[in-house]
């Protein structure tokens, strides 16, 4: 049963979790590197400010904001009484995580 | 006058579809198209059907990929560019051709004490319970079922797990739960509680998006979370 709005939030709030999963021990190794004195970690801090990272963190960000909202949506799905405004939910859980990105993109620029 | 061309599964798990020229009539429906396929063309043809005004639920099928009750469902809404494929419900296994065996769908009903179950006799006056409360509100919201199977053929956590009671039987114990009458609200709690009850629902509303009788099913299904988790917190599960 696919092409309707709760599958596609369904969908998005899976693949944004397995992707951040993916990405956990990446960044765990990446704290990890200060353990082995600060230029170590400068040099990796450097590496970040690459255009193409930031792009990837800017990914990254956009994924944390998806996951955070569809896990909001299914909070109140769930935990409220509710009817005939869940695709509203998605929607919302959508433009929010739109906005954190857009958001970011501009901290970014700046 | 147009012919529709219709795609027909033919034999059981295993089998192929058959084509078949049907005259396109005004206001017909996918069920007349069938009905003309084995009263005209091929009398071998096995279909289910009862009281063709979308009543009794026993005419649901795959048409063009979609689960549609067949009584109900125009020509007109679903064939593209003259074309039908017509199939038996997913999720259930196929006896012949477009009848699929409802036992597990059924069955499922019974494992979730999909049965109402009271305690007066014929001795006790009524209860007394007023329409606009809210319980009797949550009971009018899912009390239409017909129980045709189309949301548990839409329904991708039953494709994936095959133990998953599914949304009709969910949507079945929500109603029973919030009957006021009924005294076997724990034992059903328990019942829809497990691995395979209602905290298996992935949200993902195709059963909301195709019930033909626009029923919420995951509205009764989320409602049976939040009884469950009360249930367990009170540490009566």
């Amino acid at each position: 049963m696919k092409g309707h709005p709760g599958y596609w939030a369904f969908l998005v709030h899976r693949v944004s979790g397995v992707l951040l999963t993916l990405f956990l021990p990446a960044h765990f190794i990446a704290l990890g590197s200060a353990l082995e004195g600060a230029a170590a970690l400068d040099g990796f801090l450097a590496w970040t400010a690459l255009p193409a990272v930031k792009f990837a963190e800017w990914g990254i960000v956009v994924l944390l904001a998806a996951h955070l909202a569809g896990g909001l949506r299914v909070l109140l799905l769930e935990f409220l009484p509710w009817r005939d405004w869940q695709k509203t939910l998605a929607a919302l859980a959508a433009a929010a995580s739109l906005g954190v990105g857009l958001a970011f993109a501009l901290a970014l620029a700046v | 006058m147009d012919a529709l061309r219709v795609r027909v599964w033919r034999g059981a798990a295993e089998g192929a579809f058959q084509a078949f020229e049907v005259p396109r009539q005004a206001s017909q429906t996918v069920l007349d198209v069938v009905t003309t396929i084995q009263r005209v063309l091929d009398p071998s043809l096995a279909y289910r059907f009862a009281c063709r005004v979308g009543m009794c639920g026993s005419c649901a099928m795959t048409v063009n990929g979609v689960a549609r009750w067949t009584c109900r469902t125009h020509v007109d809404q679903v064939a593209r560019d003259g074309q039908l494929e017509i199939a038996p419900l997913r999720n259930l296994p196929v006896i012949r051709d477009l009848v699929a065996d409802m036992s597990p769908f059924f069955d499922k009903w019974a494992r979730a004490e999909g049965r109402f179950r009271g305690a007066r006799t014929r001795h006790d006056d009524f209860e007394r319970i007023a329409p606009q409360s809210a319980p009797r509100r949550a009971v009018d919201a899912g009390i239409e079922c017909i129980g045709c199977a189309v949301c548990y053929a839409s329904c991708d956590v039953v494709a994936q797990n095959p133990e998953y009671l599914g949304p009709a039987a969910l949507n079945r114990a929500w109603t029973l739960h919030n009957d006021l009458r009924d005294v076997a609200r724990r034992e059903r709690l328990r019942a829809v509680a497990g691995d395979a009850g209602c905290h298996a629902c992935h949200t993902q509303m195709g059963c909301t998006e195709r019930c033909p009788k626009q029923l919420t099913p995951t509205a009764s299904i989320a409602g049976l979370k939040r009884a469950a988790a009360k249930a367990w917190l009170a540490g009566e599960l």
